[in-house]
């Protein structure tokens, strides 16, 4: 990496989805604790670039590099990066055949071998802290959104990542559930932890990003510090972006 | 603060309920309706009443041999002469207690399963099984004497094919499904050329195929057992409609499954046995107990190879020359067991579907 800081590192990334260009040459640094906010209307590309960071979503061109491993077909490069790298979902992707515990420990218990009693002890710490561990011995489809969505949250949290991403965790909940997944991230913020947040949450960027990047038509369009990002925005296409999401 | 008070149900009005409203409401719903219920009932009225007659009121119990099949009924003598070759086969008479001794152990490993939470505990006792359930009816270890398969025969023959036929078709169907939605181009074609291919031919070709045309490849002096060739051949063609049936239930899996078993870092096997298998499974369920409802009775095909499953075994005995003209009875009689295992395990896949049913509210 060129800057030892850095914890991602995209470098001129291009993808396609057969003809239809979704990402044109996208470059970005992240450095370590820093919380980047991904905002831009839909079918901009944000979902898809974030998901290329841990390797959901493949790419033909450019490069990624993230804590120092360049990501590749190779299937141990893709997992030493999945391993330090958690993701939270749109629509949480809980499974949906074992209960909240089972959820949390499936990882630790196979990918890391931790012994049965430790993994359920840092499920149910985790579970503490998110405020479910009650909820433990139930199965996804008996809770709530909000509440499901805090299960991913911990459960992404059971491998101790230093890198978050959040591909719209509040896009899909029902309003009054939002603010507890939020509420829950914004702790996570505190903790200088990596986090990378596609969302349309305008209130969490202000609060607590280090930088807003603005993605329109598979490009970076703008990228600035949530002041000047939200006071004195540059382009046109982001002035109408946040006349329309910030109007009502 | 407002207090409300809980509302019972209440009860359906009573032009909506009783005998008299189902019966409209079902059966005399229109004109059409009201026909087909009269011919319906003029139909078992028809069929029922002399089925009973012949089956119960005019039959014989009682007796040994067909002399005292005096009535115009049923003869259930013939059926009781030859009940231990329904059951057996020519499986010798001082040995059956083996067969009986796997029957029952099948039961006592049913009730462990109970008790037993792990799911390596399972597969362990259940492989055990299986093991213990060979030696015992083969024989040939341990001083027991070895039982030729061409010895096997009636409803225990019918019970083993079935049950390796499940048994050996469900993983390879599995690995078969899983190659059919691999990305790999080679697996995918393969799994597809095998499973279009096995289910593009009739089980019947491929018994004889494994019967006749298979050992024309060996060389000379090799041979193999009738019983096991037909048991492989049997497996493999179960196990491609297993394939589609699982394939049927990986489709219903949502790829956000894959998604986030990916994203906590499970690799390939561990993503598809512990995260989407089980939830393709449950989706799958109905379908696969259809298939292995159908599969036991398809095992009544290996008689054109030479083998005496139940079925066979009724005719067989029938042509007894003593017993000449009593196969309806033996036909009915093995109607009955068949029912009864189909109905079991058609009633047992309700059951599992109960209980993997995660979806509740």
């Amino acid at each position: 990496m060129e800057n030892k800081n850095d914890v991602i590192e995209i470098r001129n990334l291009n993808k396609w989805y057969g003809d239809f260009h979704v990402l044109k040459d996208i470059n970005l640094n992240v450095k370590k604790g820093e919380i980047i906010v991904v905002a831009g209307p839909s079918g901009s590309g944000k979902s898809t670039l974030i998901r290329c960071i841990n390797y959901l979503e493949q790419f033909q061109e450019g490069k990624i590099v993230v804590n120092d491993i360049e990501l590749s077909e190779d299937v141990k490069k893709i997992k030493a990066v999945r391993e330090d790298v958690a993701m939270v979902f749109q629509h949480f992707n809980l499974f949906p055949h074992l209960t909240i515990v089972d959820n949390l420990t499936l990882a630790p218990i196979w990918v890391k071998n931790t012994p049965k009693k430790e993994a359920i002890a840092t499920a149910m710490e985790y579970l503490e802290r998110v405020g479910i561990a009650d909820q433990a011995k139930k199965y996804p489809n008996q809770l709530s959104g909000g509440q499901q969505q805090r299960v991913a949250i911990a459960r992404s949290l059971c491998k101790n990542p230093s890198i978050m991403l959040f591909d719209e965790p509040t896009s899909a909940l029902d309003p009054e559930m939002i603010s507890e997944v939020l509420d829950v991230m914004i702790e996570l913020a505190q903790e200088h932890r990596t986090m990378v947040c596609v969302t349309h949450e305008m209130g969490f960027a202000k609060k607590v990003a280090d930088r807003v990047i603005f993605m329109e038509a598979g490009q970076i369009i703008e990228e600035n510090t949530p002041e000047e990002f939200f006071e004195n925005p540059q382009s046109d296409r982001l002035k109408l972006f946040l006349s329309q999401i910030l109007s009502h | 603060m407002a207090v409300y008070k809980k509302v019972e149900t209440r009860e359906a009005p009573s032009g909506s309920k009783g005998i008299l409203h189902w019966l409209r409401d079902n059966l005399f719903s229109s004109p059409l309706n009201s026909a087909m219920t009269v011919l319906g009932i003029a139909l078992l009225l028809w069929v029922i009443p002399p089925f009973i007659k012949w089956s119960i009121i005019d039959a014989n119990f009682v007796g040994h041999t067909r002399a005292d099949c005096t009535g115009d009924g049923a003869c259930w003598i013939f059926v009781r002469a030859k009940l231990s070759m329904f059951m057996y086969g020519f499986y010798p008479e001082a040995e059956r207690w083996r067969v009986n001794l796997v029957y029952l152990l099948f039961f006592v490993v049913i009730a462990a399963f109970k008790f037993l939470k792990s799911n390596g505990f399972k597969i362990t006792i259940a492989t055990l099984y299986f093991i213990v359930a060979f030696i015992l009816i083969r024989g040939g270890y341990f001083g027991l004497p070895e039982i030729d398969t061409n010895k096997w025969g009636g409803l225990m023959l019918t019970i083993v094919i079935s049950a390796v036929g499940i048994v050996g078709s469900f993983p390879i169907g599995i690995l078969f499904a899983f190659g059919r939605a691999s990305s790999l181009p080679i697996i995918r074609s393969v799994s597809v050329t095998y499973i279009e291919f096995i289910r593009g031919v009739p089980l019947i070709t491929i018994l004889f195929m494994s019967s006749v045309i298979l050992p024309l490849f060996f060389p000379e002096g090799v041979t193999f057992d009738k019983l096991l060739r037909a048991l492989i051949g049997i497996t493999f063609f179960q196990a491609a409609y297993i394939a589609e049936i699982i394939r049927g239930g990986l489709q219903a899996i949502p790829k956000g499954q894959y998604e986030a078993a990916d994203a906590v870092g499970l690799s390939y096997w561990q993503k598809m046995l512990l995260v989407i298998l089980p939830q393709a499974l449950k989706v799958a369920i109905p379908n696969l107990v259809g298939s292995f409802i159908a599969l036991f009775q398809d095992t009544t095909l290996v008689l054109i190879i030479g083998l005496f499953d139940l079925l066979a075994m009724v005719q067989l005995t029938g042509s007894d020359s003593h017993w000449l003209g009593f196969e309806t009875e033996g036909y009915v009689f093995v109607t009955i067991i068949f029912w009864v295992f189909c109905y079991s395990m058609s009633v047992y896949s309700k059951s599992l579907e109960k209980r993997f049913n995660t979806n509740l509210k």
